[in-house]
C-alpha cells in the first residue's frame, strides 16, 4: 500500500528525516511512536509533500510520489489529518465536510456526510455549527471526517488522540478500528503508547530523524527497555 | 443646505459607491485566497473602461449594443485576470509575498503601455447609457435615471457574491483557502485551479466597475493608479478578505467624497473652508481614523496566518569597507573622463540610492512594508523649494534644514503606524502619502499645485553639474552608510528582533513601537535629504515627486535588487534610473520595456538581482569544491 524508503526531509537547514524507512500494507493500522521533535509529524508531512522530500522514495499503491504537489497525492487516495486539526474556523461542519469531498474510489470505502454521522455521532448535532466554535474533541472528529470525504484508501493521522479527554480517546480508539474495519490503511503518529497499542497492528519508533525499531505491538510490549530507551519521558 | 439637496447627494455618493465597490470587492477577494496585493487591479477596471468604450463604438449605441458591451467588457477583463495569473503570478507563489508585489507593479507598467498603444493618450469621452440618457426629478432636483441603476447595481452584486459564497461548493473552497489554503491542497484541491477561477472573478468584477462608469467618466491613462488607491482605501476600511465591509466602506466613502463635492466651500467663524478641495483626502482621513480605532477595518478579523515552510530571513552581512572604498573611489573618478550628461544622471542614481536605501530600511530590516514612502521624499524636495523660495532661506540652509521638515511629518504619520502591521500598514502608508499628495497638488498658493515650484537652484559655488555631483555624492553616500551602520547598532538589532518575532522582542524588554516610530521618523529625514538634493539637482520639482508612482518607483528599485541584501536597493536604484533613461530616450513606451524586464527578473531571479547572483556565485563554488 504505502511504502518509504530512506526519505531525507528538512526545514529551513535543519535536517529532520535522516533516511525513514517504512511500510503499511494494506488494512492495516501502523502506528509511528517517538518523542517529541523526533520527526514523527514531518515523516507525514514528506509523505503528503508538504514538507518535500530531499532524497528517498515514496511509493503509494505502487506509484512514485514523493515529487507530486499534495493535491495530487491526497487524489491518488492517500488522507491526511494534521496534527493541530486545522479546521476552517468560519465554514461550518457541512461547508468543512463539503471542501474535503472527492469523488468515489472503485476500491476505497465510500463516505457520505450521513455514514461520517454514523461513526461520529457527536458531529450529527451540530451540522450548521462554525468549525471555531467547537471543543478540541469535536474538531479532532471532524478534521478526521473531512479527510475521509475524499474517500481514501489509506489514512495518515497525526497524534489523533493529543489534547483530548480520556473519553474521548476511547471514542477515537473504536472509530480508527472501524476504519481498518473497512478495509483502509492507517499509518498514525503517536506518543501515547498505550492508544497506539488499543488500536495498532505494528510500530515503528523515531528517534533523531531515524528508524530506531520496526516490528509488531507485542514485540514492543515484550520490550520494556527498548521502551525505556526510546519512548519514556 | 437643504433637505433636497442633502438627498441628491446621497445618491450621488450611492451611485459612485456601487463600482468601487465591485473593484474593492475583487480584489479582496483576490488577497484572500491567494494573499496576493495586486496592484494590477486598478488596471484592470482601466481596461474595462476603455474595452467598453471601444466595444460600445463597434456595435452601436443602442441600448442592446451598450450592454452587451459592458458584459463583454467585464468578461474580457476577466480573461486578461486570467492571463496574468496562469503567465506570471502562478510561478511565483512560492516567492516572497514582496516579490509578487513586484510582479504585479510590473503588470502595472505593461497594461498602462498597452491602453496607451491602443487607445493613446487623450482621454475618452463614453457616450451616455441609450435609453437611460433622462433624468429623474427627485424632490425637484434633477437625477440622471442611469445613476439610480447603478445604485440598484450594487447590492445586487452584493448579493450575488453572498450566494456564490456561502450556498456554493466554490464559495466554500475560496473561504477554506482564504483561511488555511495548504490545508486545501492537502484535501485534493488543486490550488493552481482555484487561484485562477478566484482571479477571474475578481478581475471580472473590476472590469464591470470600469465598465459601468463609462457614462459617468473620461477613460484615461492615469485611472490605474488611483483606483487601486480607493480600492485599497475601501478594503482596508472594510476589513481585509470582507465582502459586506468593503460594501459598507465603499458607501461610506462614496457618500463622505459626494457631500464634500456638495458642500462645496463653506466659511466657519470667519475661516474659510473648501470642502470641495477635500474631496482628494478625505478617503484617507477616513481610512486613518478607521484604522487608530479598528486596526482591521471595520468587518475585518486578524489576518489568519498562511503557513507556509519560508526559511527564516538571513542574516545581513555588512558591506566590507575596502569595497566601500573601492566603489566610492570610482564614483569619485567618473564625472573625470564622463561627460555632463552621464554626471546628471549619476547625481539622479544618487539621490534615489538613498531614497531606496532607507525604504529599504524600513520595509527590510525594520520588517514595516511602506507603500507611501514617496511621501517624505517629496516632502523633503518641497520642504527645500518651498524653503528656499518663499522664506528665503540660503539654498545651503534650505537644503539641510528640508529633511527635518520631511522627518517631523514622519514623526506624525509613524505614531499612526506603527500601530498596524503588514498589508495594513502598508496601506496606512500609502494614505498617508495620498493625503500629503494631494495637499501638495491642491494648495495652489504655496506648493503651485499641478505646476509645482520652479527656479530652485543652488548656490553659485554648486552651480556647476560635476561639482552639485560631488555635493549629491557626499550627502546621499553619507546618508546611505549612516542607515547601513545603523542597522549593526543595538538599535538595528532590535529592529530586526522585532521584525522576526514581535511577541519575543517585547517580552525581552524592547520597547518596539518606540523603535519602529524612532526608524520611521529615521528613514523619513534621509528619504527627505534625498528628495531635497534632488530638488536643487533638477531645478524644480512638481507633485510627481510625492505620487504613488514615485513610491512604487522606490518599492521597485529594492525588490528589484533584492530585499534581503543592504547593496541590493542600491544596485536596484542604479539599474532602474539608468534603464528608465536609456529605455525612455528610444521609445515612448518604456513602461512596457520596463515592466518586461522586471517581468524577466522575478521569473528568472525570485530573490532579486543581487541575491540571485549571489546564489548563482555560491552554486559556481560548490561545484568548484
Amino acid at each position: 500500500m504505502l511504502s518509504v524508503k530512506g526519505l531525507h526531509a528538512f526545514y529551513g537547514r535543519a535536517h529532520i528525516l535522516q533516511g525513514v524507512s517504512l511500510e503499511a500494507r494494506a488494512g492495516e493500522v501502523v502506528a509511528l511512536l517517538g518523542r517529541n521533535g523526533a520527526g514523527k509529524s514531518t515523516a507525514l508531512k514528506s509523505i503528503m509533500g508538504l514538507v518535500p522530500a530531499a532524497r528517498g522514495e515514496v511509493t503509494f499503491e505502487g506509484r512514485r510520489i514523493e515529487r507530486l504537489l499534495p493535491y495530487r497525492i491526497a487524489r491518488l487516495g492517500l488522507g491526511y489529518v494534521p496534527e493541530e486539526r486545522r479546521i476552517f474556523t468560519d465554514l461550518t461542519v457541512m461547508e468543512n465536510l463539503e471542501v474535503g469531498r472527492q469523488s468515489a474510489r472503485g476500491d476505497a470505502p465510500v463516505w457520505t456526510e450521513e455514514r461520517l454521522f454514523a461513526l461520529f455521532p457527536n458531529l450529527a448535532g451540530m451540522r450548521d455549527r462554525p468549525g471555531g466554535r467547537m471543543s478540541g474533541g469535536e474538531q479532532q472528529m471532524l478534521t478526521i471526517a473531512r479527510t475521509l470525504m475524499g474517500n481514501p484508501r489509506c489514512v495518515l493521522l497525526d497524534e489523533p488522540s493529543e489534547g483530548l479527554a480520556p473519553i474521548i480517546v476511547e471514542q477515537m480508539a473504536h472509530s480508527i478500528r472501524t476504519l481498518k474495519g473497512e478495509g483502509l490503511s492507517v499509518l498514525l503518529c503517536e506518543q501515547n503508547l498505550h492508544f497506539s497499542q488499543a488500536v495498532a497492528d505494528r510500530a515503528y519508533i523515531v528517534e533523531k530523524g531515524q528508524i530506531r525499531f520496526g516490528g509488531t505491538m507485542a514485540e514492543l510490549a515484550s520490550d520494556s527497555s527498548l521502551r525505556e530507551q526510546y519512548l519514556s519521558v | 443646505m437643504s433637505f433636497a439637496s442633502i438627498i441628491i447627494q446621497l445618491l450621488n455618493g450611492l451611485a459612485a459607491a456601487s463600482s468601487l465597490f465591485l473593484v474593492s470587492a475583487g480584489l479582496s477577494l483576490i488577497f484572500g485566497v491567494t494573499r496576493i496585493v495586486n496592484f494590477a487591479h486598478g488596471s484592470l477596471y482601466m481596461l474595462g473602461l476603455y474595452g467598453a468604450y471601444s466595444l460600445i463604438e463597434a456595435l452601436g449605441r443602442t441600448p442592446l449594443g451598450f450592454w452587451s458591451a459592458v458584459v463583454v467588457a467585464a468578461l474580457a477583463v476577466g480573461l486578461a485576470g486570467v492571463l496574468i495569473e496562469m503567465l506570471v503570478l502562478r510561478r511565483i507563489y512560492r516567492a516572497p509575498e514582496l516579490f509578487q508585489l513586484l510582479a504585479t507593479f510590473a503588470v502595472v507598467l505593461v497594461i498602462k503601455d498597452i491602453a496607451l498603444f491602443v487607445w493613446g493618450a487623450e482621454d475618452l469621452v463614453g457616450p451616455r447609457a441609450p435609453g437611460l440618457s433622462m433624468a429623474v426629478e427627485i424632490l425637484g432636483k434633477r437625477i440622471p435615471a442611469y445613476d439610480l441603476l447603478l445604485i440598484a447595481i450594487g447590492p445586487v452584486v452584493l448579493g450575488v457574491l453572498w450566494l456564490l459564497l456561502t450556498r456554493t461548493r466554490w464559495g466554500a473552497l475560496v473561504r477554506a483557502a482564504t483561511q488555511d489554503r495548504e490545508m486545501v491542497g492537502a484535501l485534493g484541491v488543486d490550488q493552481a485551479k482555484l487561484f485562477t477561477s478566484v482571479f477571474f472573478v475578481g478581475s471580472v468584477l473590476a472590469g464591470l466597475g470600469g465598465a459601468l462608469q463609462i457614462p459617468r467618466e473620461p477613460a484615461n491613462l492615469d485611472l490605474d493608479l488611483s483606483v487601486i488607491a480607493d480600492a485599497f482605501v475601501i478594503t482596508v476600511v472594510g476589513g481585509l478578505g470582507s465582502i459586506g465591509g468593503a460594501f459598507l466602506a465603499a458607501i461610506i466613502i462614496g457618500v463622505a467624497k459626494a457631500f464634500c463635492i456638495g458642500i462645496g466651500t463653506v466659511t466657519w467663524f470667519g475661516l474659510e473652508i473648501s470642502f470641495s478641495k477635500l474631496t482628494l483626502v478625505v478617503e484617507f482621513l477616513i481610512m486613518a481614523l478607521v484604522l487608530v480605532a479598528r486596526p482591521y477595518g471595520l468587518l475585518g478579523k486578524p489576518q489568519a496566518v498562511q503557513r507556509v515552510a519560508a526559511d527564516p530571513v538571513p542574516p545581513l552581512t555588512a558591506p566590507s569597507w575596502s569595497m566601500a572604498l573601492v566603489w566610492v573611489m570610482l564614483l569619485v573618478g567618473v564625472p573625470l573622463v564622463a561627460d555632463r550628461y552621464v554626471t546628471i544622471l549619476l547625481t539622479d542614481i544618487v539621490c534615489f540610492a538613498l531614497f531606496a536605501v532607507s525604504l529599504h530600511f524600513i520595509m527590510g530590516p525594520a520588517g514595516m512594508v511602506s507603500f507611501g514612502h514617496a511621501a517624505y521624499f517629496g516632502l523633503g524636495a518641497y520642504a527645500a523649494g518651498l524653503l528656499f523660495k518663499r522664506a528665503g532661506l540660503p539654498m545651503e540652509a534650505a537644503l539641510l534644514v528640508a529633511p527635518l521638515c520631511a522627518g517631523a511629518f514622519a514623526v506624525v504619520y509613524g505614531w499612526f503606524c506603527v500601530r498596524l502591521s503588514g498589508v495594513y500598514l502598508a496601506m496606512l502608508t500609502l494614505a498617508f502619502a495620498q493625503i500629503s499628495w494631494s495637499i501638495v497638488f491642491q494648495w495652489d498658493s504655496v506648493t503651485g499645485g499641478s505646476n509645482g515650484v520652479f527656479g530652485i537652484w543652488p548656490s553659485a559655488w554648486l552651480a556647476d553639474k560635476t561639482t552639485y555631483y560631488y555635493l549629491a555624492l557626499a550627502c546621499c553616500g553619507t546618508g546611505i552608510a549612516f542607515l547601513w551602520r545603523v542597522l549593526f547598532s543595538p538599535f538595528g538589532f532590535a529592529l530586526r528582533a522585532g521584525r522576526d518575532s514581535p511577541l519575543r522582542a517585547e517580552a525581552i524588554g524592547i520597547d518596539l513601537r518606540g523603535f519602529q516610530w524612532a526608524a520611521f521618523v529615521l528613514v523619513g529625514t534621509l528619504a527627505g535629504l534625498a528628495g531635497s538634493v534632488y530638488a536643487f539637482s533638477k531645478g524644480s520639482i512638481s507633485p510627481s515627486t510625492i505620487s504613488i508612482g514615485q513610491s512604487t518607483d522606490g518599492l521597485i528599485m529594492v525588490l528589484l535588487g533584492g530585499v534581503e541584501t543592504l547593496t541590493g536597493p542600491v544596485v536596484g536604484a542604479a539599474i532602474y534610473t539608468w534603464l528608465r533613461d536609456v529605455v525612455a530616450r528610444h521609445t515612448e513606451f518604456w513602461r512596457a520595456v520596463m515592466g518586461g524586464v522586471i517581468l524577466l527578473i522575478v521569473l528568472l531571479f525570485p530573490q532579486g538581482l543581487v541575491g540571485g547572483l549571489k546564489a548563482l556565485v555560491f552554486r559556481w563554488q560548490e561545484r568548484q569544491a
